[in-house]
């Protein structure tokens, strides 16, 4: 893996709206899947979420191993929360059906199951869409975007700059750590944590050293070519919004409103379908 | 007249953590259109200079200034380091690190970004600047995509985007092969006649930059300018070689015959040079009197690597059936571009990376069963930047770090450290902390490092670059030292100097293959080589064939089995 931008160019609506758009359609949809518990939208959003995740061109295998990982997360999530709050649905929707007894408290309830399942609908409904973000925004863009959302361009172009050197870092460490093993450092796990920390330190400090080398040679580079000179600046990458865009964010907008007005109705987080 | 872009008059500057100043009574203007070259040994102040005038002093470097400096008639304290950079463009010595951003067009727009020009100006300005230095089809390119040569244009771009009136190159061949170092002279030379702006090159590099002709050599030694001379006044006096400045390899060589060299000879070039029947017959019979190149006696095969492939796992395959031998005892280059294998095939007989396909033998054993551990202690591996091992503070532990790890006694690691700070000349800095060291001299605690692992051979990545003549000189009288103390030596490397003044053979790769095995006097004199691994041919044989001389190649040979008496002695 390259960086944390896995961009995978491939014609599609989704890969034509710009950054800046898909920034804050990421933020809103995760707001909206994030706040509310009602079972309906969650539904309806993770459908739309599979939807847009086709229309984007991206397969299942280009972000296999990031799905993998999340996947491996989200079971984590549900096992742990069963097994220290097992009766978390019963205090959250005030009505208990159990279903059968694993001993002790550990009595499995309608109400437990279904906030699993609203657990599960939220990864769903927001999983899709941060792959989405993740594969179909250029990283070049995505510096301009910030800035456009209003973080100062000086923060936002650092972000740009990590993902320019992450490659050469990555490239480096892996040089040093070569020759450090031939002078006979230890990187294998057989080693115990204090042996093993003084390994990393042989190859941390080099790089540390020659990574400050590169910074004063690139912010030398930067102010000579004006940076910092004026409040703003422009975007070589950015792209001006298009009625695409526009459509998008209000969308977005809509399914935030959607789940705080649900919210609002439902008297809470919770959508409950046992009292009614 | 015009005014001039740059004017220095009775300038000094002394930098806020220094006892002493840097500059002392500078006297130099530079105008419109003029082609300018700054040479000196390092420290000579001439990159001090160089910040002076594109602003970082006073603007990121803090000290005191004497007398006056004006950019464009108005005393740079008075403005500040944007406006100068409108006039004075800089392209820095490291292309690589200077490449801001993600793709060749974003880096180029990044001063209109930062002007906040928009589109479509913006777009329209990168692509004209990308065609000025004919990168336009790699606008889309990240940086690792890119050779050496390619970061140097976009580079260039880069400053060239804001039409400006001067364009300084901070040692602009530091990082470049031989034939992408002389692209990138006639590149200089093609922009400063098309748009006319003021060229300033600084660099020690002599007679590659002067492949295309310069207005004046500005030389400093000291912090003072020592002499501002057209080139050909410069290079007829004693004043270079005085100053640890190389002359042209082919004055050398005149001067050897001990033909005088005037003005009026043209010498800032070897196509230029003109030289009397007289002074070619001078030429001639110095070559005869000299002995015949002595062929050194077989010696026994110390590494012989036979028929090695390796592809990295993305599929690139580096090494194609790669045949390299190493005598005992033997100073040999390997040679090639950027990406042609010769630092791949290092990693593999070092350990790093483990080849599909040959055999490696090392003193008639089989090498394929060692681990990179044992490998290390018949062969040690020196990185380019010597920043990039250092990981003690003290000099002693750096040194003594592989042996403590081989869990050697402590009595033992004492007496062979102190044995190689001996031999390395570090021993008066035997308690030093590594920051106190110079370049050079963390160079040698990065070879101290692996020669008290007490290996038969050592691998030196580039042991040369960024290093000025005398610095140069120092590292490989050093490296020349050990070989003589029976250590084998082998440099990776693209700098010809060194090859042809200290390597007895040079191995040249080209897109993973060996394309040839041969003394460096021979390489350098074999222009299809030469062609296929982007070197240049050295001026000698120019010089060999321009005096009549029916053998360049062992004129080339002669002379240096001279220079290297004239070194001994």
């Amino acid at each position: 893996m390259r960086n944390i931008f896995n961009y995978i160019d491939r014609p599609s609506p989704i890969h034509r709206l710009t950054g800046a758009t898909k920034l804050v359609c990421l933020l809103l949809w995760s707001f909206a899947a994030m706040s509310t518990y009602d079972t309906r939208l969650l539904v309806f959003l993770t459908l739309l979420s599979f939807v847009l995740f086709y229309v984007s061109k991206i397969r299942v295998r280009d972000v296999s191993f990031l799905l993998s990982f999340m996947a491996v997360f989200m079971v984590l999530n549900n096992v742990l929360i069963f097994v220290f709050a097992p009766q978390h649905g019963v205090t959250l929707y005030g009505t208990s059906h159990p279903i059968f007894s694993l001993g002790g408290n550990y009595v499995v309830t309608k109400e437990q199951l279904f906030y699993h399942l609203n657990l599960v609908l939220k990864y769903f409904a927001t999983i899709p869409i941060v792959l989405l973000f993740v594969c179909t925004t250029n990283p070049s863009e995505f510096a301009a975007s910030l800035n456009r959302i209003g973080v100062k361009y000086t923060i936002a172009y650092s972000v740009s700059l990590a993902l320019r050197y992450i490659p050469d870092i990555q490239k480096e460490y892996h040089e040093i750590s070569q020759a450090q093993q031939a002078r006979g450092i230890e990187m294998s796990r057989k080693q115990n944590l204090i042996k093993r920390l003084k390994s990393a330190s042989a190859i941390l400090i080099p790089l540390i050293l020659s990574s400050m080398d590169r910074i004063e040679v690139i912010s030398n580079a930067m102010e000579l070519r004006g940076f910092g000179k004026e409040k703003k600046r422009t975007w070589y990458m950015e792209r001006p919004f298009a009625p695409a865009d526009f459509v998008a964010m209000a969308l977005c907008a809509l399914f935030l409103a959607a789940s705080i007005a649900l919210n609002i109705a439902n008297g809470g987080r919770f959508w409950n379908p046992f009292v009614s | 007249m015009d005014e001039p872009i740059i004017a220095f008059h009775d300038f000094g500057f002394q930098y806020n953590a220094q006892a002493e100043p840097t500059l002392h009574h500078i006297d130099l203007e530079i105008r419109k259109g003029e082609k300018v070259l700054i040479v000196g040994p390092s420290g000579c102040g001439k990159s001090t200079l160089a910040h002076c005038m594109n602003g970082l002093i006073p603007f990121s470097y803090r000290g005191e200034s004497t007398g006056s400096v004006t950019v464009r008639g108005k005393e740079t304290k008075a403005l500040n380091l944007f406006e100068i950079s409108r006039t004075v463009g800089t392209v820095l010595q490291d292309s690589d690190g200077q490449f801001i951003g993600l793709t060749v067009a974003e880096d180029i727009a990044f001063a209109l970004e930062n002007n906040c020009v928009r589109d479509p100006e913006l777009h329209a300005r990168v692509d004209k600047a990308a065609q000025a230095v004919g990168i336009e089809s790699h606008l889309r390119h990240a940086p690792g995509e890119l050779s050496g040569g390619q970061k140097q244009r976009v580079a260039l771009a880069g400053v060239m985007v804001d039409d400006v009136d001067l364009l300084l190159f901070d040692e602009p061949l530091a990082n470049l092969d031989p034939a992408t170092g002389k692209s990138a002279m006639e590149l200089i030379d093609e922009i400063h006649t098309r748009t006319g702006a003021a060229i300033v090159i600084i660099e020690h590099r002599l007679e590659d930059v002067l492949h295309r002709d310069v207005d004046r050599i500005v030389l400093m030694c000291a912090g003072r300018i020592l002499a501002d001379l057209p080139p050909d006044a410069l290079l007829s006096s004693d004043l270079l070689r005085d100053n640890g400045i190389r002359e042209p390899l082919y004055l050398t060589a005149l001067r050897y015959a001990g033909v005088t060299v005037t003005p009026e000879m043209l010498p800032h070039s070897i196509r230029t040079v003109r030289l009397t029947e007289k002074e070619k017959g001078m030429v001639q019979s110095w070559f005869h009197s000299m002995p015949p190149h002595a062929v050194e006696e077989t010696r026994p095969l110390l590494l012989d690597a036979q028929h090695v492939t390796f592809s990295y796992a993305n599929g690139h395959r580096a090494l194609e059936d790669v045949s390299v031998y190493v005598r005992k005892g033997e100073l040999i280059a390997i040679v090639g571009t950027n990406g042609a294998g010769k630092s791949t095939f290092s990693k593999v007989v070092c350990g790093f990376e483990k080849e599909q396909e040959g055999r490696i033998e090392f003193t008639g054993c089989d090498w394929g069963t060692l681990s990179l551990k044992e490998r290390a202690d018949h062969v040690g591996y020196v990185m380019q930047n010597p920043n990039q091992m250092l990981s003690k503070p003290m000099i002693f532990d750096e040194v003594a770090l592989g042996l403590r790890t081989r869990g050697v006694a402590e009595e033992e690691i004492k007496t062979r450290v102190e044995d190689t700070l001996r031999v390395c000349g570090l021993w008066p800095f035997r308690k030093w902390p590594v920051s106190a060291l110079s370049y050079g001299q963390k160079k040698r605690v990065t070879i101290a490092s692996i020669l008290v692992l007490e290996p038969e051979m050592i691998i030196l990545d580039e042991p040369t670059a960024g290093q000025d003549y005398r610095h140069y000189t120092e590292i490989m009288e050093f490296l020349r030292k050990l070989n003589r103390d029976g250590i084998t030596v082998v440099m990776i490397t693209h700098d010809m100097h060194l090859m042809l003044e200290y390597a007895e053979r040079s191995v040249v790769f080209s897109d993973g293959h060996v394309i040839a095995n041969d003394t460096s006097a021979g390489v350098l004199t074999d222009p299809d080589v030469i062609a296929r691994a982007n070197l240049k041919e050295t001026s000698l044989y120019d010089l060999a064939l321009a005096c009549g001389i029916a053998e360049p190649r062992e004129f080339v040979q002669r002379f240096i089995d001279h220079e290297r008496e004239v070194a001994r002695a």
